[in-house]
């Protein structure tokens, strides 16, 4: 067991260059253009993809709108749920061969309900469920759906209730990932409770096979890693990685951010390592890496080695929200301070090698107060291998938290926040082009070529 | 900006000549063509002369106190007789005065014959406009006279409907009185036949009204079969179709009557004397009560249109019809940074143009119905048009009418009396042009008689007296041929300051219009034109094209000199170049063209803000004072480009704070910088979104945005110019626009830089698009520019001009700095 006190005294600043804020030179910020979509009424906390072109937002004014990625179209808006959407994800089955995408729905009205996004029509409803749902989790293989909530709830295809377990705590279900051999893993409050899937026939049933109670505090993120393991976050800063298969603990990590040391000559130097517990907020991997959001900060962590890979106290100036690592090592994270932010992994540079100070340059009296005013420092790391986060882009448009963004790849990034929009940034070169492409199209078809 | 008058005024007559040899110069289909016209005439000499000003419009009846004798019942009634409406040109070289008029019949049930005869004229001292313009005039006209007519068909049907009740309830009512008297004295009795008598007449005129009822109904049916009619019909707003319901019903008398029961139920029938009252006593129906007020205010409107198009010095008009035929043909480009098309009325002249398309020598347009005696155009001597013809042929100084005696002693008679009845034309018959002369030139006050005088701005509707602008009224000149002699002058100077003028520095023939002009040119359009699918004016000759668009140049052309006035003499009142919903028109972006000058003098980093403008990034305009943000943002808005019909991409005062949406839409913004709350949530979205804006703040004179570096926008805005005028500078910013839009054309058309070459092919195209414009000349900075205003093209090709709903923001990242004065 690690306890990984970042940024403690001896590292202060180690890997951190000061430069957060970026300035507005980005060269290798691709995203060029945005694309604001107005629709929902109050906040949007989720986003879903449901094909190459098309993605679902749903929030706290239980509507629930389809989008047209390339331009921008709100094809449907899904209104049924009276009260705020808890949990979404996307449903494929095949049906006469093709396979057909779904939407699934929960709302603290205590509703479930099926999509259809082709036609916008409600395909199947349940209401009056005893408890809101929390999570939902579509186990594609065995064709069925669990709910999550006060209680764990498995559904077929054509919404009929499987079977249930008994009633849990108060606190619920909020987080599930499915385990191979019909297994489950649930987290609930502080610990991650182990579901077994009994099918027998056509019957399924469904029960409770192991309580992990390793957790100090209760767990914000629960998420798959590779077939082998699965990571678990918590209020504290706890990070746990387990083993998929006989649930046994691979690597533990507590994760404690220092107190940044404001000043020098400040008096209380008596207590100048205070160290603090940041939540776990969110998690993604790439079965590789695993990248926390740990506060308003970032932590790499690679689950072979067992060994962080870099980190950064300060990513936001606020509560990180959402992450994910991309396959070129880059990642992106977007907080409560509206912005999003992308990183990539570079080598420390060598000790010798002066320190490149961050471009603070701002003009004007409009200028952004930067957080970080201390001289940029970069020092020997401590860890072998350890690598620096830097920052590479951000993305302003929200005046509220960001709550989570949705790549498109080529086609673009969608982001939903707070202040009831999404954006989609897009590659400006490449819109370009394509509108090029469009305008030519057009001649052809007129014949005005 | 093509066609402009400045390029007019200094184009000399060996210049030209030299011109087409010149690899350089404007191909020959965009060159002004010159008329051949005698050497060292003075364009400004055939106008010299006349009593008045400036040009106006006259509406005058034909007037008989004598005939007025109403229609009492049992007395023989007329068929009506729908009479197309007839256009000519009349002329009093002496006076210095030409007309077209335009004859028109309105229907009056108390008029003899029903039939008030009117004529509408346009009164201009310059022949060849009347000659040249006579299509679009008549086009313009035309359509006045449509609204009249119409409503004026409604109103006669409501009259005549009125008047069957009256004959109805007094048929009762004598119905009841002779089998009163039957029952009293026997059926033979005086009294009792005497009453028979009325009760017959009175059955007599309720046939008769019925039968007139009924052709009056039948109308708009039997005209339908014209194509331009239907479409008059179904532009005019919902009033009209209303009306056209309740008149086309083919009516039997009963529906009619069922049906005007029901529509005027609350009318109450009054009884009608067997004798009818002295028809002298009564007093005559004004225009407005003739033609149902709706369709009178629209007249009225539609006239105002006419004067403001032909308003101004004939070179003026061809210019702005040249300019706009050829901006019609660049429609994929023209929305960037020209006043923005009134689409519409592309539409509406092409159904009137229809009518007026046959006669180009301006002749009787006899229709092909039979004409009445009533009919006064047979009673015009054709003849008399034909010096007219002559002279388009090479005798433009020639009369067009014979003077007689009489003609000038009536025309000289002094304005403000009323007509005496003795020139009144007892009969149609009787009628020669010199005594329509003399209805010209007289200001005849009779309510029913309307004119339209030049100053059009009074558009109140009401009934307006002639305007003479004869005792030293302002007018402002039609300066825009003269060189640079803006503003104000007295008429009187006026004369003497054209003949000045017409040295050898100014070219002394006026450019020929393009219907008279080179053919191979006017051919050149009817191609184009039919060529181009997306042309609204798609298969329309040039003198199909619209007259309110020429209206609106001509004015805005004109009344610049005015705007340039105040502007420059009132410098410090906060001008404000929009008011919400109003349009942006040619007018307010000269005028703008002033304070852009005095901006590029005064600020060294005006050239910084006009290259944000260009390249798509929003310029914010921060102060506390709301005139002087107002003024910077006039000077500024000619530069943003795809500006919007009503400025939509322009917010001159905002005191909130904006979104990100805001940006999106607004391209130049003038905020106030406050001390409040709210004041300091807006300084939080400027820092918020500063990478996204430029800022300039008035207060402390600093402009924060991205460096620039090129000779594009140093000479767009170079603040040693030695422009002078307001006006001149638009011109100047408008020729180097559309320079830089042809450039953007080009980059945005050209193949090869933008189609890949295989599917993978992103990077090469990229390369190639920068390597295109680095051939062009640009620096990074104004590739910018080019990029900008090619994405603005491709968007608006695809889209149409119809803005999509969700439009992409464009950016770059790029370190601001800050300039400082």
């Amino acid at each position: 067991m690690l306890r990984w006190i970042l940024g403690g005294r001896e590292a202060q600043g180690t890997v951190e260059s000061a430069a957060l804020f970026i300035g507005e030179e980005q060269p290798k910020n691709c995203f060029t253009e945005m694309q604001v979509l107005k629709g929902h009424f109050d906040i949007v906390r989720f986003l879903v993809q449901i094909d190459d072109l098309r993605f679902a937002s749903a929030g706290d004014d239980g509507l629930v709108l389809i989008w047209n990625v390339e331009t921008g179209d709100c094809l449907f808006a899904l209104r049924c749920h009276t009260q705020q959407i808890t949990a979404m994800t996307s449903y494929t089955f095949i049906r006469g061969g093709n396979a057909h995408t779904a939407l699934l729905t929960a709302s603290s009205d205590r509703t479930l309900s099926l999509w259809d996004p082709d036609s916008g029509n409600r395909v199947q409803n349940i209401s009056d469920l005893q408890s809101s749902v929390k999570c939902l989790l579509v186990l594609v293989r065995l064709d069925v759906w669990l709910s999550g909530g006060n209680e764990l709830c498995v559904w077929n295809r054509d919404f009929e209730l499987q079977c249930k377990t008994v009633h849990h705590s108060d606190a619920g279900i909020s987080a599930m990932v499915e385990l191979p051999k019909n297994f489950i893993a649930a987290a609930m409050d502080k610990e991650i409770v182990i579901f077994k899937l009994n099918l027998s026939g056509s019957d399924i049933a469904v029960m409770a096979m192991r309580h992990l109670a390793d957790h100090q505090d209760t767990i914000h993120s629960l998420i798959h890693i590779n077939d082998g393991l699965f990571a678990s976050g918590s209020h504290i800063g706890e990070l746990i990685i387990w083993d998929s298969v006989d649930w046994t603990i691979q690597s533990y990590e507590h994760i404690l951010w220092e107190e940044p040391a404001r000043d020098s000559q400040s008096e209380f130097r008596l207590n100048p390592q205070k160290q603090i517990e940041r939540s776990i907020q969110h998690m993604s991997s790439d079965g590789e890496y695993i990248v926390a959001a740990v506060g308003s900060g970032l932590y790499v962590y690679n689950v072979l080695t067992k060994s962080v890979v870099a980190y950064r106290r300060i990513a936001h100036d606020s509560n990180v929200l959402h992450t994910v690592l991309q396959q070129d090592g880059r990642l992106m994270s977007c907080s409560e301070d509206g912005s999003v932010r992308m990183w990539e992994l570079q080598d420390l540079p060598l000790p010798a090698e002066p320190a490149s100070s961050g471009f603070f340059g701002m003009f004007g009296t409009f200028g952004r107060s930067s957080k970080q005013t201390g001289p940029p420092a970069k020092k020997i790391p401590e860890v072998p291998g350890l690598r620096s986060l830097e920052l590479i882009g951000d993305l302003i448009g929200h005046s509220g938290a960001v709550q989570m963004f949705l790549s498109f790849k080529e086609k673009g990034l969608v982001t939903c926040s707070t202040d009831h929009l999404l954006i989609i940034w897009k590659d400006g070169e490449l819109q370009s082009q394509l509108r090029s492409l469009a305008v030519f199209q057009k001649l052809e078809e007129n014949q005005e070529l | 900006m093509i066609g402009s008058p400045d390029v007019v005024a200094f184009t000399k007559e060996d210049d030209f000549g030299d011109s087409f040899s010149d690899p350089c110069s404007l191909p020959e289909e965009f060159s002004v063509p010159l008329f051949a016209h005698a050497a060292n005439a003075n364009p400004w000499t055939k106008t010299s002369f006349a009593k008045f000003s400036r040009d106006f419009i006259l509406i005058s009846e034909f007037s008989e106190q004598a005939s007025f004798v109403g229609h009492p019942p049992g007395s023989n009634y007329p068929k009506l007789n729908f009479v197309e409406d007839s256009k000519v040109v009349l002329g009093d070289s002496k006076e210095g005065a030409f007309a077209y008029v335009h004859h028109l019949t309105l229907y009056d049930l108390e008029a003899r014959g029903f039939v008030r005869p009117f004529c509408m004229a346009y009164i201009s001292a310059d022949e060849r406009k009347i000659m040249h313009q006579f299509q679009e005039l008549s086009s313009g006209f035309s359509k006045a006279s449509e609204f009249l007519k119409l409503g004026n068909r409604k109103a006669f049907a409501n009259e005549l409907e009125k008047k069957l009740k009256d004959l109805e309830y007094t048929r009762s009512v004598l119905h009841k009185e002779t089998e009163l008297q039957k029952m009293n004295n026997g059926c033979y009795s005086t009294q009792a036949i005497e009453k028979a008598n009325e009760l017959a007449n009175v059955e007599k005129s309720i046939y008769e009204h019925k039968d007139l009822l009924r052709q009056i109904t039948s109308y708009p049916s039997r005209k339908r079969k014209d194509v331009d009619f239907v479409q008059h019909e179904t532009e005019t707003p919902g009033d009209t179709s209303v009306i056209d319901d309740t008149l086309n019903i083919n009516h039997s008398d009963k529906t009619v009557e069922t049906e005007s029961e029901s529509r005027k139920s609350s009318y109450t029938p009054q009884l009608i004397k067997g004798k009818s009252a002295k028809c002298f006593d009564k007093r005559l129906k004004t225009m407005e009560e003739l033609c149902n007020a709706s369709f009178f205010h629209q007249t009225l409107e539609q006239l105002n249109i006419i004067e403001k198009s032909f308003r101004g010095d004939l070179c003026l008009i061809y210019t702005s019809q040249i300019d706009r035929a050829l901006l019609s043909k660049q429609s994929v480009t023209s929305f960037l940074f020209e006043a923005e098309r009134d689409s519409e009325y592309g539409g509406t002249s092409k159904d009137f143009s229809i009518s007026s398309n046959n006669p180009t020598v301006p002749i009787l347009n006899l229709s092909g119905e039979p004409l009445s005696l009533e009919s006064y155009t047979t009673c015009i001597d054709v003849d008399h048009v034909k010096p007219g013809v002559e002279s388009m042929e090479g005798r433009p100084e020639s009369s067009t009418s014979d003077i007689t005696q009489e003609t000038s002693e009536a025309a000289d008679t002094e304005t403000k009396g009323s007509f005496s009845s003795d020139k009144s034309i007892e009969a149609f018959g009787g009628f020669s042009p010199s005594s329509l002369q003399a209805n010209y030139f007289d200001g005849l006050e009779r309510k029913s008689k309307v004119s339209i005088a030049s100053a059009s701005e009074n558009a109140s509707g009401s009934v307006a007296v002639p305007q003479r602008t004869s005792d030293g009224n302002l007018v402002p000149m039609d300066a825009a041929c003269c060189i640079g002699q803006d503003g104000f002058i007295f008429e009187e100077p006026l004369v003497e300051l054209a003949q000045e003028c017409c040295g050898d520095t100014v070219v002394n023939q006026e450019p020929l219009s393009l219907l008279h002009g080179d053919p191979a040119l006017q051919m050149d359009y009817i191609l184009e034109e039919s060529a181009l699918a997306e042309s609204p004016n798609m298969g329309l000759t040039f003198s199909e094209l619209n007259t309110e668009e020429v209206a609106k140049i001509t004015i805005e052309d004109v009344s610049d000199s005015t705007s340039f006035m105040s502007a420059s003499t009132s410098s410090d009142r906060a001008a404000s170049p929009f008011t919400y919903g109003s349009a942006s028109t040619l007018k307010k972006k000269k005028k703008a063209g002033h304070s852009a000058l005095r901006f590029i003098r005064q600020y060294p980093f005006a050239q910084q803000a006009i290259f944000c403008l260009l390249s798509g990034r929003t310029l914010v305009i921060l102060g506390v004072d709301e005139g002087t943000v107002r003024k910077l943002v006039n000077a500024l808005f000619i530069f943003v480009p795809n500006l919007g019909k009503y400025g939509e991409t322009v917010q001159p005062w905002l005191s909130s704070p904006f979104q990100l949406t805001d940006l999106q839409r607004w391209k130049l913004i003038g905020l106030q910088r406050a001390a409040s709350p709210a004041g300091s949530s807006i300084l939080h979205s400027l820092n918020r979104y500063s990478r996204y804006i430029s800022i300039l703040d008035c207060d402390n004179k600093t402009l924060r945005c991205p460096p620039y570096k090129g000779t594009l926008v140093s000479h767009l805005a170079d603040h040693r110019t030695q422009i002078k005028r307001g006006s001149t500078y638009f011109l100047h910013v408008q020729g180097m626009l559309t320079q830089l839009i042809a450039k953007a054309f080009l980059y945005t058309f050209c193949h090869h830089i933008h189609l890949p070459m295989d599917i993978n092919d992103q990077g090469s195209v990229t390369s190639r698009r920068t390597n295109f414009l680095l051939q062009l000349g640009y620096t990074v900075e104004e590739s910018k520019i080019v990029q900008y205003l090619s994405e603005l093209i491709k968007q608006h090709y695809i889209q149409g001009s119809s803005k999509g709903a969700n439009q992409s923001f464009c950016f770059n990242y790029t370190t601001s700095y800050l300039y400082k004065i």
